[in-house]
């Protein structure tokens, strides 16, 4: 009843290409931004903000990196979890060799380390495709975990093979390494992924997202159209990597605090991957929709039945988590390929047309 | 320039040069090469029934061959004796196969690859979710004895020194060879075998000459499912049974590479080309970047493999049409 | 503003005349393994022309289009383009150099709306750097504004108005052929290949798109080559028409002379050879 957007007249294209057209839409954005900006630092509890929204956000901004790849360029990647990796260690490496510099600069440098080495691992998807590429990033996943343990400049030659976020400050206030409050680490996260969300919904909207999804749709077309395949993969591979590197550099400076290669492993990856299919592949609300529902899953089977006063143990809910991921990722494959994303999309189509059916 | 010298000689020569000085060793680092290449072989082979009959990547392959394990042993230690629960898993890889074919497969015919993948991705933490709900998350010791696979080795001598080959490794091999042989066999010479090669042709061409789509890929998910339970079984008679090899179970994808996806003797030659060839670079390589790099070497090796051929040792090269 | 716009391809050589030739093959032949898909094919295509590739099923066409494009590259024989004879080349030259092209069985991105296909066109014409595109702001939005401007020009000009908004995959066949011909015209070609544009249509959808082809060539003198089975339609609308049969040329002239040509006849109601 209220979603209508009858008497909102676009007068220019420019108008028509906006991110959000409807006016409803974007008092909607502005209501969830002063939530997440307002609401939840002021009444979420300490537990709430960092075990479930900072984690939540970071994986949010791995996911909208593999999805820039697998939905809009469609290139599948296995190798996530150790591009996020890259952006860790890069981070760590440039926070201690250069102190005085703000980390939150080195967060958003360390992504462009990953987005090089991406480069490197995308360079075969010049003469492969679909499941083969799959192998290649798998090359990438293993090989660049070997190389967190075996090197050891990369953890400044830590007994533990460990690597820990210092302790840094923004504006007098402490925002990462042992001490640092919630509310601090989780506004520095949620403006990194604002900002870095918008960036990539105008890369995707403009000229290089529609030459990804050409490349994805019908490379050939595409090819014949003048594109040139590798450089516009290789773009893909970059943007991709670099959001992963940041959300790596993210995942230990603002949530975990002290990591190990182990972090970075496949599991990561396929984490990531699930994020991306169950949201919506090639939809950057999807990535937040997938992130939130698989960051809240674990802890709904958790909680839920405690309500039902049923105690169920702890590895029987990771259990059953990862069989109602599998179970929903082919779900959605059958029923909604799309994902949530379309859901939403429906959602908001049944809203306007609201209480007719069409 | 002495450094460099150094160097190559270490990368180039004195690898070489202590293959030479003991051979004996270097058959041994062979023969191993060779089983955990039967291994890798087995698995690619299942990778490969399905997807020559459905043109399905079935990532789950590998955890196919946990759980067919888990189930044996699990129905072994609740007290059923032993050639009795291989009947019994045998029942539960049908059970599967007619599930997936049902749940999975039939919505979703006719979509592209990479959804099919995704969809065996998400096979994949189903069973990994049941199996560990079901047998728990502890590796398990594979009822090798209880079977009548042998254990204990031969100790043959060679070059002065001797070489060591356990039994049950040299099982593994005979199992191997019987079992495609017998693939062979079942694909050239039984009614269901060809048409199960005119569906790995063209689907809507099988269709219409009354093949049924179903049945066939209920058979070949059953048949990957007997080749996941003989894997299975001799994988857990070398180590143990546990989701560990799920990791491992990956390497078949860089056999695939080199194999061609839809070559039974691709997965084979594959296999022990990736089995030998990363003991190899292990063993004379490995040490001088620090080792364990077993971890990687098979997908680079694919990798590099990928630039030249890439449609594998004996793949077909695709003529793209618009 | 439209400063950047039609930046593409405007170095390139002196303007040819109607009437010259703009493309020449001269004994091109390819094939697949033992396959013989052309066998020593010469033909010319002049500007401003409709030009027509017929033949029976199988005959080579589209191979040839192919050929033309760069997609496949013939063992023998040469493509001499505007007066330059062309090496090996990669597709995505031709495209830079003015050939554009629909496809038999529609390839278009079936993931993106009309506007989006019909924007895709316009890839090649588009170059604000990366940094803008991150920030969509200032030249980078401009250019989008200025091609979308372009965009809805053709798309007015094909009569799609009603479903700019709708992903192509959802369209009927029809249409979808006549979005494909906006994204290729978005390329603003001077050698247009059209590969059986009229396909499965009715006669309606036919005459439609045969008056489009012919006002294409009308307001934007745009050469057209295209292959299409229904002779009426080639009869009509093709100044010139070539004839392939198991991948010789057969015969070569205005419609009424390959309408009589014995070779032809023989070629279509299947004479024992």
């Amino acid at each position: 009843m209220f979603y209508r957007e009858a008497g909102q007249f676009k007068t220019g294209y420019a108008d028509d290409m906006a991110v959000f057209p409807i006016r409803q839409d974007r008092i909607g954005i502005a209501v969830i931004l002063a939530i997440a900006y307002l609401a939840v630092p002021m009444f979420g509890s300490p537990f709430f903000v960092s075990t479930i929204m900072i984690p939540m956000l970071i994986l949010t901004m791995a996911a909208i990196g593999l999805n820039i790849l697998t939905g809009y360029a469609g290139l599948i990647s296995l190798g996530t979890g150790a591009f996020m990796g890259v952006g860790a260690y890069a981070c760590f490496k440039l926070a201690t060799a250069f102190p005085d510099v703000n980390v939150l600069v080195w967060v958003l440098a360390s992504g462009f380390f990953s987005a090089a080495i991406g480069v490197v691992f995308g360079l075969p998807s010049l003469r492969i495709k679909g499941l083969y590429l799959a192998v290649a990033t798998l090359a990438a996943q293993f090989f660049l975990q070997w190389c967190f343990v075996r090197i050891g400049w990369l953890t400044n030659y830590s007994s533990s093979g460990s690597i820990e976020a210092a302790r840094r400050s923004l504006f007098g206030v402490q925002i990462t390494g042992p001490g640092a409050s919630e509310t601090a680490r989780y506004l520095c996260v949620l403006t990194l992924l604002v900002a870095l969300t918008w960036i990539a919904s105008n890369i995707v909207r403009g000229r290089i997202g529609r030459k990804w999804m050409m490349v994805r749709d019908m490379d050939i077309a595409a090819e014949l159209m003048g594109v040139r395949l590798l450089p516009t993969k290789l773009l893909a591979f970059a943007v991709s990597s670099y959001f992963c590197g940041v959300a790596g550099a993210m995942l230990l400076f603002f949530h975990y605090g002290s990591m190990e290669s182990i972090a970075f492993n496949i599991e990561l990856s396929f984490q990531v991957l699930f994020m991306v299919i169950i949201g919506g592949l090639g939809s950057l609300i999807g990535s937040y929709l997938g992130a939130g529902f698989i960051a809240a899953l674990p802890v709904v089977i958790k909680f839920a039945p405690q309500i039902l006063g049923i105690e169920l143990p702890s590895a029987v809910v990771d259990q059953v988590t990862v069989m109602i991921i599998g179970g929903l990722i082919i779900f959605f494959l059958i029923v909604e390929p799309h994902g949530f994303a379309r859901l939403w999309q429906i959602g908001k189509q049944k809203l306007r047309v609201w209480p007719f059916p069409y | 320039m002495e450094q460099v010298l150094e160097v190559l000689s270490m990368v180039l020569v004195e690898p070489f040069a202590r293959m030479a000085t003991n051979p004996a060793f270097l058959v041994q680092v062979i023969w191993e090469g060779f089983v955990s290449g039967v291994l890798y072989a087995l698995i690619a082979l299942g990778f490969v029934l399905i997807f020559k009959a459905s043109g399905v990547f079935n990532f789950a392959q590998g955890i196919m061959v946990v759980f067919a394990a888990l189930t044996l042993v699990g129905l072994h230690e609740a007290g059923v004796p032993a050639w009795v629960a291989v009947a019994l898993a045998l029942v539960v890889m049908y059970v599967l196969a007619v599930g997936v074919e049902r749940i999975v497969l039939r919505p979703l015919v006719n979509q592209p690859d990479i959804i099919l993948l995704m969809a065996t991705i998400g096979l994949t933490r189903v069973l990994v979710g049941f199996g560990e709900l079901v047998f728990g998350g502890e590796p398990k010791v594979m009822i090798a004895n209880e079977l009548g696979i042998p254990s204990g080795v031969w100790r043959i001598p060679l070059f002065d020194r001797v070489v060591v080959i356990k039994l049950i490794d040299l099982t593994a091999a005979i199992v191997a060879i019987v079992m495609v042989a017998g693939l062979a066999f079942f694909f050239s010479r039984t009614r269901i075998g060809r048409a199960l090669r005119a569906v790995a042709d063209d689907h809507q061409a099988a269709l219409s000459v009354g093949i049924s789509l179903e049945q066939i890929w209920v058979i070949v998910w059953f048949a990957a499912g007997i080749v996941a339970l003989v894997t299975g079984i001799m994988w857990g008679a070398r180590s143990d049974v546990s989701f560990a090899l799920e990791i491992i179970a990956l390497k078949a994808l860089p056999v695939l590479i080199l194999g061609g996806f839809t070559s039974v003797p691709g997965a084979i030659v594959g296999g022990l080309i990736i089995g030998i060839g990363e003991k190899i670079g292990e063993i004379y390589w490995g040490r001088l970047i620090g080792g364990g790099i077993e971890s990687w070497l098979a997908y680079m090796i694919a990798l590099l493999f990928l630039l030249f051929r890439p449609q594998g040792l004996f793949g077909e090269k695709i003529i793209e049409r618009v | 503003m439209m400063a950047f716009v039609d930046t593409g391809r405007r170095a390139g050589p002196k303007p040819i005349a109607a009437g010259e030739v703009l493309l020449e093959v001269e004994g091109i032949s390819l094939a697949f393994g033992g396959v013989k898909a052309l066998n020593s094919i010469s033909f010319d295509i002049r500007k401003g022309e409709v030009r027509a590739i017929i033949g029976p099923n199988g005959a080579g066409k589209t191979s040839m289009l192919n050929v033309i494009n760069g997609f496949y590259h013939p063992q023998h024989g040469r493509i001499t383009y505007r007066g330059e004879v062309r090496r090996r080349q990669r597709p995505d030259t031709a495209a830079q150099q003015g050939i554009s092209r629909t496809f038999q069985n529609v390839a278009l991105f079936k993931g993106l709306t009309t506007l989006e296909n019909i924007m895709a066109g316009r890839a090649l014409k588009m170059n604000v750097g990366f940094f803008w595109q991150c920030l969509r702001v200032g030249p980078a939005l401009n250019e989008e504004i200025a091609h979308r401007r372009k965009v809805e020009e053709i798309i007015d000009f094909l009569e799609i108005e009603h479903i700019r908004k709708v992903p192509v995959g959802k369209l009927p066949y029809g249409l979808k052929k006549r979005v494909e011909l906006g994204r290729a015209l978005a390329q603003e070609p001077e050698l247009l290949l059209l590969d059986e544009p009229m396909a499965g249509m009715n006669l309606e959808e036919k005459e439609d798109m045969s008056r489009f082809i012919l006002d294409v060539r009308e307001q934007f003198g745009t050469t057209i080559a295209l292959i299409e089975h229904d002779m009426g339609v080639v009869m009509d609308i093709s100044d010139r028409v070539v004839v392939l049969d198991y991948g010789r040329k057969i015969a070569d002239g205005t419609p009424d002379e390959v309408q009589k040509n014995q070779d032809v006849i023989d070629a279509y109601l299947g004479v024992q050879h």
